[in-house]
């Protein structure tokens, strides 16, 4: 018995058995709290289609060899991009589409082919720019093999500054976007409930009992997040893909066949990029705001430190660590807030845990990768 | 106990075992003052464990010591720590030089032992805060560089200097230690050229004529003719024999190191039925050079037959190792590689796979497997990105096809005899043996033409090592794949191969038939051929 349990232990690995144990314990004093359980569990799987692709952008950047990206900003930034255009040229307002719409789903649903509309088009936009942005990004991480860690932490925060600057002159004028009388450059915090706010969530959603008090399942959100997921897990069986991991996993056994190691990197890396684009209009639309400015500066962190979660390896992560990881880790955020504030009301006791799990497992999971030495 | 007194240093019945490897067996070693001694064997002859129980190296005593005794000036002594080798005045001369590039010729010669005087922070603190007497430094290491004969200024900066300086300020350090009565110049002048290597020669006996003795490793036949005085050959970790270098011949030498051993691992079966000709040549090497470090290949011209089992021995270090590296493109390469007639653009990389050539490689876990990955994946993985094998189309996309990887693994497995638990297995779990069979299978699923095999045998034992040069015999003579194989190991180049090519400082020095003789090889392995016409 306590032989299998150590098998278990050391296949499903310590730091995971502990958070499970512990978002366990937070469920059961929830539970002691007497708090709406079901409402709570709705909370946490709508982060947990939220923050998915986020995490799931790990996948390509560890599998090809330049390990946790921090630096997701930079594709964060392009799908940020790509959300400010689809507004600022008020697509969801798009008389054509809503009259479509309305003729195809009924008046009630009408609005929600203009806001599908605006989100796959700001998303192509943020895909596209994140491709350009990527690739320069891949170029910079080939030239400092080696340190990718540290490197991508700075790009990462370095491009936030950068767009602090841009921010402000940007030339958008939608009242939405720039600060309120007559001010210039964007606001920090744009709403998005009359473009595409939800437009995922609410799709095909439905409720699990009465009204007020029920499980919400945000339908259209998941299978968004899980058809994400399955074209990663289809590039990554493809040749392409295959080569990739190969070249991560041991940059001379690739050369030795064949596979240009640089140029699979930089695949990775604009992958990568390019899926944080994705992941962060996923984000702001199940959120409902676009944060601009320093809002996404520690996105990096909490992505990496949910992939990790889930089990994988600054050398290895596939998609069932990102699907694991982000459950738990938004899981115990959902969870944490209300509890926290059970025990010791008014303090941000919650947010200290978020930094404390989420700095605390990417440091874990560091130390555990010492000595491995596969790679060269 | 009398004639004892006669030798510097006497080791003698030393044996040694690294679990149940059996390296060193019944040696012995006895040196005189103000000789040089050789000490000679192929690689893995022992030579470098010897050296290590003479310095008192923690590798020997954490693996349970040795057997035998030392005796230094005809007293036996305990040496179990390389500060007692100090002590008893035993130097070691280095083949990576280990000084500092940023200090000088002084500090480096003085390092560890700089002559100090103390001051009044140092009676507060200790002595590591006493000040340095630079000039009793500068006059101990002018002193030293002059024992050696090298004319440079003690202050000068170590970065920038010629390598073969290093060499000499190496030496120096030795020297200055107080003392000194026996030298260990391991390798010396492999990383030297001629006019240095001949100057740290003439460096060696000038420090032997005032009495201090020299046990000098090397590979180079004619150097041991040139400088030394007397000489021990060791072979498999065996004595073999202690000669005086006035009594005896480059040629004798020669075959004393390469020996008689249990001839053809592999019998050959059934009739041989190829015929090879000169005419049709599978790979043909014109001016090859490749800048593959430890490994360096200068200007190699080569043909090797279609059909024919081709051997490239020598000695480590001398580049045969980058000869199949340089063609698989995974050096820097220059010169003309034709594969089958048509010139290889080797800045191309996997120019060479899609040429029907496959390779596997001497550094197994290095380059040669997927370590974390299962030995599926590793089986297929070449031929999945050269050919496009096992992989189905499905509209536009090209994916991986599990059900054809997985069958076609599990046929390697059993073709090859490699012993796991299941296809799935990490290819890292797997002992040497099988990982080896892991490389040659996927080598093999590139369905080549050409097959380089790089160092077969490293590492694993004797049963494998059986298995995998008969299946390479068997590949050769019912397939018609031309096979070379490069190896250290000559018994195993002598037993399966038609020819034998042995490089010698980066270029073929000899292609011998394998039933050569001794001397031949040994000469082409100590390059004396084309050196020993200079130094008669």
């Amino acid at each position: 018995m306590a032989e299998n349990a150590k098998k278990f232990v050391a296949r499903f690995g310590l730091p995971r058995v502990i958070i499970v144990g512990f978002f366990l314990l937070l469920v059961v004093c929830a539970g002691a709290f007497q708090m709406d359980l079901l409402q709570i569990f709705s909370d946490c799987i709508r982060r947990w289609g939220m923050y998915g692709i986020l995490a799931l952008a790990m996948v390509p950047a560890i599998q090809c060899g330049i390990g946790p990206n921090f630096g997701i900003t930079m594709g964060i930034v392009g799908g940020l991009l790509g959300g400010l255009i689809v507004i600022e040229y008020r697509v969801t307002e798009n008389a054509a589409l809503l009259a479509l719409g309305t003729q195809l789903l009924g008046e009630e649903n009408g609005p929600f082919l203009a806001k599908w509309a605006a989100v796959l088009l700001a998303i192509l936009i943020g895909v596209i720019l994140a491709t350009g942005i990527g690739w320069l990004y891949g170029l910079l991480l080939n030239r400092v093999k080696g340190s990718e860690m540290t490197v991508t932490t700075y790009v990462g925060f370095s491009i936030i500054a950068f767009m602090n600057i841009i921010w402000t002159v940007i030339p958008f004028k939608s009242g939405e976007l720039i600060f309120p009388n007559a001010g210039q450059g964007m606001r920090n915090t744009i709403s998005l409930a009359s473009s595409f706010s939800e437009v995922m969530n609410k799709t095909l959603a439905f409720r699990i009992g009465p009204e007020g008090h029920c499980l919400t399942i945000p339908t259209g959100l998941l299978l968004f997040f899980f058809l994400v997921c399955f074209l990663v897990w289809l590039f990554m069986r493809s040749k392409t893909g295959v080569a990739m991991s190969a070249a991560g996993a041991n940059p001379a056994f690739a050369r030795a066949s064949g596979i240009n190691v640089n140029r699979m990197r930089l695949i990775g890396t604009t992958l990568s990029t390019v899926l944080a684009a994705v992941g962060i209009l996923v984000y702001a639309q199940g959120f409902g705001f676009m944060q601009l400015y320093n809002g996404p500066m520690m996105m990096g962190f909490t992505s990496v430190a949910a992939v990790l979660i889930g089990g994988a390896s600054p050398n290895r992560a596939a998609i069932f660590h990102v699907l694991l990881g982000t459950f738990l880790f938004q899981g115990i955020m959902a969870l944490g807030l209300p509890v926290a504030n059970q025990f010791i009301p008014e303090s941000n006791l919650s947010e200290v845990m978020r930094l404390i799990i989420s700095n605390g497992i990417i440091i874990y999971s560091l130390t555990q990768t010492q000595g491995g030495g596969s790679r060269g | 106990m009398a004639e004892n007194r006669e030798y510097v240093l006497q080791m003698e019945h030393i044996s040694k075992k690294y679990a149940d490897n059996q390296v060193l067996k019944d040696v012995s070693l006895c040196i005189r003052p103000g000789e040089i001694h050789a000490l000679m064997g192929e690689n893995g002859a022992g030579k470098s464990t010897l050296m290590n129980i003479l310095f008192g190296m923690p590798v020997i005593h954490t693996t349970g010591g040795f057997e035998g005794t030392i005796q230094v000036d005809g007293e036996t002594v305990n040496i179990d720590t390389p500060l007692k080798a100090m002590e008893l005045g035993i130097g070691m001369v280095h083949q990576e030089f280990m000084l500092i590039p940023g200090f000088t010729v002084t500090e480096n010669i003085k390092i560890g032992r700089e002559i100090s005087h103390p001051n009044l922070v140092s009676r507060l603190v200790g002595p590591s805060m006493e000040t340095l007497d630079l000039d009793a430094m500068a006059r101990d290491a002018r002193k030293a560089l002059e024992t050696i004969g090298l004319k440079i200024g003690e202050n000068a900066y170590v970065r920038g200097l010629p390598v073969g300086y290093m060499q000499f300020i190496e030496i120096a350090r030795e020297i200055d230690k107080r003392g000194i009565r026996l030298l260990v110049f391991d390798e010396p002048t492999a990383v030297l050229t001629e006019s240095e290597a001949d100057r740290l020669l003439e460096a060696m006996r000038t420090i032997a004529s005032q009495g201090i003795a020299i046990v000098f490793i090397t590979h180079r036949l004619d150097e041991v003719m040139a400088v030394a005085n007397s000489l021990t050959v060791l072979r498999d970790g065996e004595f073999v024999a202690r000669r005086e270098v006035a009594e005896t011949s480059a040629v004798e030498i020669a075959e004393l190191m390469i020996g008689r051993r249990v001839e053809k691992l592999v019998e050959a079966e059934g009739e041989d039925t190829r015929s090879l000709s000169d005419s049709d040549i599978a790979v043909s090497l014109r001016n090859y050079y490749v800048d593959m470090p430890g490994e360096q290949v200068k200007g190699v011209d080569l043909d090797i037959r279609r059909g024919e089992i081709f051997g490239i021995g020598g000695l480590a270090g001398q580049g045969k190792l980058g000869i199949p590296n340089g063609i698989m493109g995974l050096y820097d390469t220059a010169g003309e590689v034709k594969i089958a007639g048509k010139t290889l653009d080797l800045s191309k990389l996997g120019e060479a796979l899609r040429s029907k050539v496959a390779f596997v490689s001497e550094d197994r876990r290095g380059v040669g497997l997927l370590l974390e990955e299962s030995i599926e994946q590793n089986i297929v993985f070449s031929a999945l990105e050269v050919n496009n094998d096992f992989t189905k189309k499905i509209g536009w996309m090209r994916l991986y096809d599990g059900k054809k990887a997985r069958a076609h693994a599990q046929e390697m497995v059993e073709k090859l005899d490699i012993r796991c638990t299941g296809i799935h297995q990490h290819a890292g779990r797997l002992s040497g043996g099988n990982q080896q069979k892991v490389c040659l299978a996927r080598a093999l699923t590139l369905n080549p033409e050409i097959l380089f095999v790089s160092e077969p045998t490293r590492g694993i034992d004797i049963g494998a090592k059986k298995l995998v040069l008969e299946y390479l015999t068997k590949l050769n003579r019912e397939q018609g794949m031309t096979v070379i194989v490069v190896s250290s190991e000559l018994v195993e180049l002598r037993s399966i191969c038609d020819r034998i090519a042995i490089v010698s400082d980066g270029k073929v020095s000899g292609i011998l038939s394998p039933d050569a003789s001794d001397a031949e090889f040994g000469l082409a392995m100590s390059g004396s051929r084309k050196r020993g016409k200079k130094n008669g």
